[in-house]
């Protein structure tokens, strides 16, 4: 078994950095890019050996109705291989960034912590231990957040702090309303038992954990503490935060919930796409307006968010393809934003995109990843942001919501309109930058080589032959409810 | 019936604090506030009248108990608001030598 595996190791990792670490931060590099890569290797060892194959794990020797279990199938395995494939780029990118920071080894192991958590609530099958996972890792993301020791940090954590916790004191409520329901914790049991009750409960219950994971994934009313906790956060946090924090807490937590346990209630399917379109669009025209770099690319966060929400509620197998592989995209190419974003704060001492310039012969590097991320996420071909939001545009084509669908086309095109200014004035500007303050470190340079990359290599997954064995069996586990209660409850 | 609605509105008075008030320490009172309407709750799920505790209970199955279960759910999330609180009373002190006030009107650097 190799799930407690991802739980564990991260977790000690965290515990032996805080033992060990003294002034130096050497030993604490070491060990924390030794288990996450540990943890990539076996991320993608049980992501290819699942295939559709279902594994649970009992802790501690109970049966099922009474431990804490941990589900390995399609879905949580694809979830594990993103989050470890970000943590490793953002520990490459860390290691000379974050020692401009006071007490770099305390920024390890929260980070480790940050894993765990992630780690956890994408592992486990059982409810109360999904919140107790949720609320380690956004203790850490708190502390984060907060690491750079300026006011505009503290003020951004506390909001996140205060957000973060009224969230999650809905998330209990909606559990402890569930157990009182169905008398089980076992996510599997709630899904069989729930049908045999009361409708109203799961009505209740469902818009219970609406408000919480939307707070969490920050879709569009509840996305207030995002740009600001995003932007404020050093760069590789940023990145980790945008690029698989809230898809990890909010959109996993979401789709486990409703179409796993809940089994995808119509009305709440609508009311995904709605509040996805309204993601799209609104958060399109904020970024239009920013001159931040990082407040532009937190606010590029809620509208890509938008478009795997859409993707969600259209609910044909077709658009939860595209949405998947939307997250799976989105984690990359923000990711390898944030990490430019920070190069150039680091190169250059400024986010302020009317200050930057013409940086192509300063930082190659950095500007050549930056376009071809900027051109992924604007939805152009060969790139992977095209193929998913093409996969999500012909779904709702397909499905009769065009209306849906010129949102996404116009989503797409606005994207792709404040990507351009981000390009013109940032990285091609008048104002040619010749001499930088530090230097960009080979590690931060193989991080962003290594997504851009991915960029263009995640393109394949789309193949038919490919895709049949690496997307199409997360969507058979989405979709199809009474298959999962029957393959963790082994019957 | 009543019990469980007068927890629903211990809820959301502290969901009325989080949101208007402007002190630091008030809105922390109120997420408190908050926290403990939705554990009480959990707690008065599993209560049951003239029941016992499942340690007092010799002889098992068929006896007259209360649901162990949330008081032990109640236990782990107690410990998790105390680390949460201690994190945003840290950030409310840290708040303060920084901007020295706890008024969040005066608190806003970040542009919305």
């Amino acid at each position: 078994m190799i799930l407690p595996f991802l739980i564990i190791i991260p977790l000690l990792a965290a515990f032996l950095i805080s033992l060990i670490s003294g002034e130096k931060d050497n030993w604490a590099i070491v060990l924390s890019i030794l288990a996450v890569i540990s943890l990539l290797v076996l991320s993608l060892f049980s992501f290819f050996t699942t295939g559709k194959d279902t594994f649970v794990y009992e802790m501690s020797g109970w049966k099922i109705p009474l431990t804490i279990c941990l589900v390995q199938d399609a879905l949580s395995t694809f979830m594990l291989v993103i989050v470890n494939l970000i943590a490793l780029t953002s520990l490459m990118f860390s290691v000379s960034y974050i020692r401009h920071y006071a007490g770099p080894w305390k920024y390890y192991a929260l980070f480790m912590l940050l894993i765990t958590g992630m780690n956890g609530v994408i592992a486990t099958g059982d409810i109360f231990n999904l919140f107790v996972f949720m609320e380690i890792a956004l203790f850490a993301a708190y502390a984060l957040v907060a690491f750079g020791a300026k006011a505009e940090e503290y003020e951004a954590a506390f909001k996140y702090a205060v957000m973060g916790s009224i969230s999650s004191t809905l998330i209990l409520l909606g559990i402890g309303i569930l157990y009182a329901a169905t008398s089980n914790l076992t996510m599997a049991n709630i899904a069989e038992v729930l049908p045999t009750k009361d409708p109203r409960i799961s009505l209740w219950v469902a818009a219970i954990f609406l408000t919480g994971f939307g707070l969490k994934s920050a879709i569009m009313p509840f996305h207030a503490w995002l740009p600001d906790a995003h932007s404020s956060a050093p760069a590789p946090i940023s990145s980790m935060l945008s690029g698989v924090l809230i898809k990890a807490l909010g959109i996993y937590a979401i789709i486990r919930i409703f179409f796993n346990v809940l089994g995808a209630p119509q009305a709440f399917l609508t009311i995904f796409m709605v509040m996805g379109s309204i993601s799209i669009i609104v958060a399109s025209y904020l970024a239009l307006g920013q001159w931040d770099l990082k407040r532009l690319l937190a606010y590029s966060s809620i509208s890509q968010i938008g478009f795997i929400l859409l993707g969600l509620g259209i609910g044909t197998k077709l658009a939860i393809l595209g949405a998947l592989f939307h997250i799976l995209n989105h984690a990359v190419f923000k990711s390898l934003l944030f990490y430019n974003a920070g190069a150039v704060e680091m190169a250059v001492g400024t986010r302020d995109l009317r200050q930057m310039g013409n940086l192509k012969k300063a930082m190659p590097v950095t500007s050549w990843t930056s376009m071809i991320a900027s051109l992924s996420v604007s939805g152009l071909p060969p790139f992977n942001g095209f193929f998913s939001k093409l996969i999500i545009i012909i779904a709702a084509v397909q499905s009769q919501n065009i209306i849906y669908a010129i949102v996404a086309v116009i989503g797409s095109l606005l994207t792709l309109a404040y990507f351009m200014k981000v390009q013109r004035y940032g990285f091609h500007g008048n104002n040619v930058i010749q001499e930088l303050k530090a230097a960009i470190s080979p590690g931060m340079k193989s991080a962003m080589i290594i997504l851009a990359v991915l960029c263009i290599v995640t393109s394949i997954l789309i193949i038919p032959g490919i895709r049949e064995v690496t997307l199409d069996p997360v969507v058979s586990v989405i979709t199809n409810k009474t298959g999962y209660i029957y393959e963790v409850l082994g019957r | 019936m009543t019990v469980y609605l007068l927890c629903f509105t211990l809820l959301l008075v502290g969901l009325y604090g989080a949101l208007t008030k402007r002190d630091l320490i008030k809105i922390i009172l109120s997420l408190g506030i908050m926290g403990y309407a939705v554990n009480l709750m959990i707690i008065l799920f599993a209560y049951k009248k003239g029941a016992s505790f499942a340690i007092m209970v010799k002889d098992g199955i068929n006896s007259n108990m209360v649901d162990p279960l949330p008081q032990a759910l109640i236990l782990t999330s107690i410990v998790i608001e105390l680390g949460i609180t201690a994190m945003l009373v840290a950030l409310a002190i840290r708040l303060f030598q920084k901007y020295k006030t706890f008024d969040i009107t005066k608190i806003r650097r970040l542009s919305g």
